[in-house]
Order: C-alpha cells, then structure tokens, then sequence
C-alpha cells in the first residue's frame, strides 16, 4: 500500500512517517503530496501568533479540547520552533503545554523545527497542512514561532489567524506598528487575570479603530500587490476583528472564542473571502514552486566555475551585482 | 533541503520531579545539531509512546530519577513496539544501580548514563545508534 492510501485510511504511523519525508523534502514525499492533492481543501487552517511568552501553546491546548468535546472535530496541531541558527538543532517544546491532549486518537500533535526559514514558519509547514487536510482532519492549528513584528507568512496560509497577546507586553505605540496586529482576524488578549489587561485591549481597541478600513496586502511577485476585498461583492460587511480575552492556563474566555472563530468562517464564506483565501495561498505556494525549479534550471545551465568567477569580479568591484546577474541570466539563453 | 535531522523525545515517566538533567540533555542534543522534542515533567509510558509515534523520533531518550526504571522502561519499548516503532532507539539516564544494567542492556535499551555522564559521549552514541 503507498504512502497515500495509507493515510486516506486512517494509518497514524504511515502519516507521520509522510510528514517526516514531507519536511525533509523527499522524492517519496514529494509524490505522496501529489496524491494526496486533490484530498485536500477541506479543513479549516486556524494560525496562532504572537510574541514569546503570551501564552500560545496553552491557548491551543484550550482550543484543541473544546473542539474535542463540543464539537466532535478531529484537530491537527502543528507546532513550529526556532532552529538554532548556529547548529540547526532545536528544543521544541510546545507539547508541554498540551499534555490535555495526550490519549486521544482523533488528536495529532506535530512538533517542526524553523530549519533556517523566517516568517514564523518552516518552509514546509504549508506542506504538512495538506497532508493533515487530505488525512482528514476537520480543523488544522499552526502555532507560529513565538516571534516579533514581521512573521506573517501565517496570514497567508491560514483561513483564520489570531494574533494572542498579553498584558504588560507594549504600549499604544507598539500597537500601531505595521505587522503582527495587522494580520489579526481575531485578537486574543490571553492571560486577562493579569493587572494591565484593560490598557492592552485599549490600545487594541485604538489600533483597530484606526486601522479600518484597509485593504490587505500581499507579497506577489516580489511586489506588493494590494488586495481589496472581492470586486464580486462590494456589498459584503466588512470584518472587524474582534477582541476576545482568555485565561488559557483555566479555559476562560475559550468558548467565547471558538464562537469569535465560527463567525469569522461564516463572514469568508458569505464574503467570498475564503475563495480568495484559498486562491492566494494557493497562488503563493505555485510561484514558490516554480521560483526554486528556475533557480535550479539556472544552476543546471550556469557552469559553476563561471558562476564563481563572475562572482569574484563582484567581490573585486569590477562588476556590479546587477550587471553581474544580467550577464549570467543572458548566458543562459545564448 | 533534503538533510535528514535527527529526531529524539526527551521525556520523564514517573512522578520524580527533577528535569534539570533532562533539559541540560535536551540543550546538548540540540547543541549537536538534533531536533529535540521536549514533553515535561510526569509522562505516562502510553503518552511518551504516542508522542514519539506522532514526532515520528529516531530516538526516545528517558530520564527516571525515582528508581521506577525497571518498570517504565520495558513498559514503554513494549508500546513501541506495538505502534510499529521497533526500530526507535531508546536511551536511559537517570540513577540506575549497575545490577540493573545488564537487564536493561538486554531489553534492548540502547545506552544508559548515570551521573557525571559527557554529554560528548550521549551524543557519540545516538549517532552511531542511529547510523546503524
């Protein structure tokens, strides 16, 4: 039985082995993917964010089992932690926090290491997302890298992205920042039973206030492209994220939250958002695809003893990098 | 991006509470160049079997301070086993009497570290173990 017959049957062992060949892009995983393709489209894909430390492992923990116990969901969880730049190693210790979750088969917990790629993510989360899709599973949560103010590669992947916060963590100026808070389909103010909790949702508050309406913005063909809501629609409401505060560590605030998640579903299907959605992930990861099978053509065609001497003409100053490239882009088609 | 890492679950079974030598591993191992799943503090054998079942682990690396080894640890490589993981390599540390190792060392466990233990030689040996 093949990889992906496998899977579609429910195997567990088979489907982790697949996401081990799938991170490691293999041959092996790489044809089980196209497989699998046509089972995928299913799930929802609901992104975790924010800074160390807010409290995202515990909050999807606390997810993770309402929508066991509420909604009878199968639940994928994939968990992404820093690789150590030096090294490559990593601690990944998101599990930690989601022992609840031990025991239950309809639950599958998946630990990945950054390996070297910015933007919150490894480079094959969106890879093991499918295979998680095609597996079956209802609702698919990516916890990202606890990190800064730039890792939205999520928004992009997910239908629904929360972006958790605490108290204490940043004033107003923090959160009229580009970045993380932009991305926001839903705000968390996780650990509210800490002092400060109505400063933050105050300066959140501010922050949306000012901030819609906007348009979104996604990174296209190394450009930014904006991107407006769908011309199909104009009359769709527009969405507002909403604040929801939570104690994770006692389930507070949970309920209230996968009601906040259920709504936003509603507004992508009723807007035509979650087509669009799909589109761009869709869309970012072929250009992806074909960037690298032209960066590989290009190394197949380029002599790697040319490459390496017009390089050394750069580092001599002799030739500009732009001319440098032009030069061996040209070589090519000769 | 083919490179093959290195996947090891660092877990402490039983009810001791002392992780300071599991995370000092865990930083080694990762030092090293491994990817090291870290689960806290009082595992049960069932959930250390299913975590390095869905980590798909090349190693599982068990830390047991309260003398309850010669009952975790078979019990764990038995659940193993069962998930179809035989090929999981598993390593011991903790405080081990020496008239226990040989029984251990028969059960299959792959390598065992009491006090004092060089993270160098850990990390020697998990690779070969793995290599083989």
């Amino acid at each position: 039985m093949t990889f992906s017959q496998a899977i579609l049957n429910g195997d567990r062992l088979a489907l982790a082995r697949l996401l081990t060949k799938v991170e490691n892009n293999s041959e092996e995983g790489r044809s089980a993917l196209m497989e699998l393709f046509p089972h995928t489209g299913k799930a929802h894909l609901i992104g975790v964010t924010g800074a160390p430390g807010t409290g995202k492992s515990s909050l999807v923990n606390q997810l993770a089992l309402h929508y066991r116990k509420h909604e009878d969901k199968r639940v994928a969880i994939v968990a992404v932690d820093p690789s150590s730049p030096f090294t490559g190693g990593a601690v990944l210790g998101d599990r930690v926090r989601m022992r609840d979750l031990s025991g239950d088969p309809n639950v599958f917990i998946r630990s990945m290491a950054s390996r070297g790629s910015l933007g919150g993510l490894a480079q094959a989360t969106a890879n093991v997302v499918q295979v998680f899709d095609a597996a079956g599973f209802d609702i698919i949560i990516v916890e990202t890298v606890g990190a800064g103010q730039s890792e939205v590669d999520i928004a992009r992947l997910a239908h629904t992205t929360l972006v958790v916060e605490a108290p204490g963590l940043g004033d107003d100026i923090q959160a009229i920042k580009a970045g993380i808070l932009e991305i926001a389909d839903i705000l968390v103010v996780n650990k509210a039973d800490r002092p400060g909790v109505e400063n933050t949702e105050k300066a959140l508050k501010t922050m949306l206030e000012l901030a819609h309406p906007t348009e979104r913005v996604f990174q296209h063909h190394g450009t930014y492209m904006g991107m407006s809501a769908p011309k199909k629609n104009p009359n769709a409401k527009m969405w507002i994220p909403p604040i929801q505060r939570t104690v994770s560590t006692e389930g507070n605030g949970i309920p209230e939250l996968a009601d906040a998640i259920a709504k936003h579903v509603e507004h992508l299907r009723s807007s035509g958002d979650w087509a669009l959605r799909e589109r761009t992930r869709l869309e970012v990861e072929l250009e992806a695809l074909i960037r690298n099978g032209l960066m590989n053509r290009f190394r197949e065609d380029i002599p790697a003893e040319r490459y390496e001497e017009t390089l050394e003409a750069v580092v001599q100053r002799k030739v500009s990098p732009w001319e440098a490239a032009t030069a061996l882009l040209n070589g090519r088609s000769k | 991006m083919t490179e093959k890492k290195i996947r090891v679950l660092v877990a402490k079974p039983g009810l001791d509470g002392h992780d300071r030598g599991a995370k000092v591993i865990a930083r080694a191992l990762r030092d090293a160049g491994m990817e090291v799943i870290y689960t806290g503090l009082r595992q049960t054998p069932e959930m250390i079997a299913e975590a390095a079942l869905q980590e798909d682990v090349d190693v599982v690396g068990l830390s047991v301070l309260s003398g309850a080894h010669m009952a975790l640890t078979p019990r764990v490589m038995e659940l193993l086993r069962a998930n179809g993981q035989s090929h999981v390599k598993v390593f011991l540390g903790g405080i081990i009497p020496d008239e226990d190792l040989h029984r251990l060392m028969e059960m299959g466990v792959a390598g065992v570290y009491g006090p004092g233990a060089s993270t160098e030689d850990i990390i020697r040996d998990i690779k070969t173990a793995v290599a083989a």
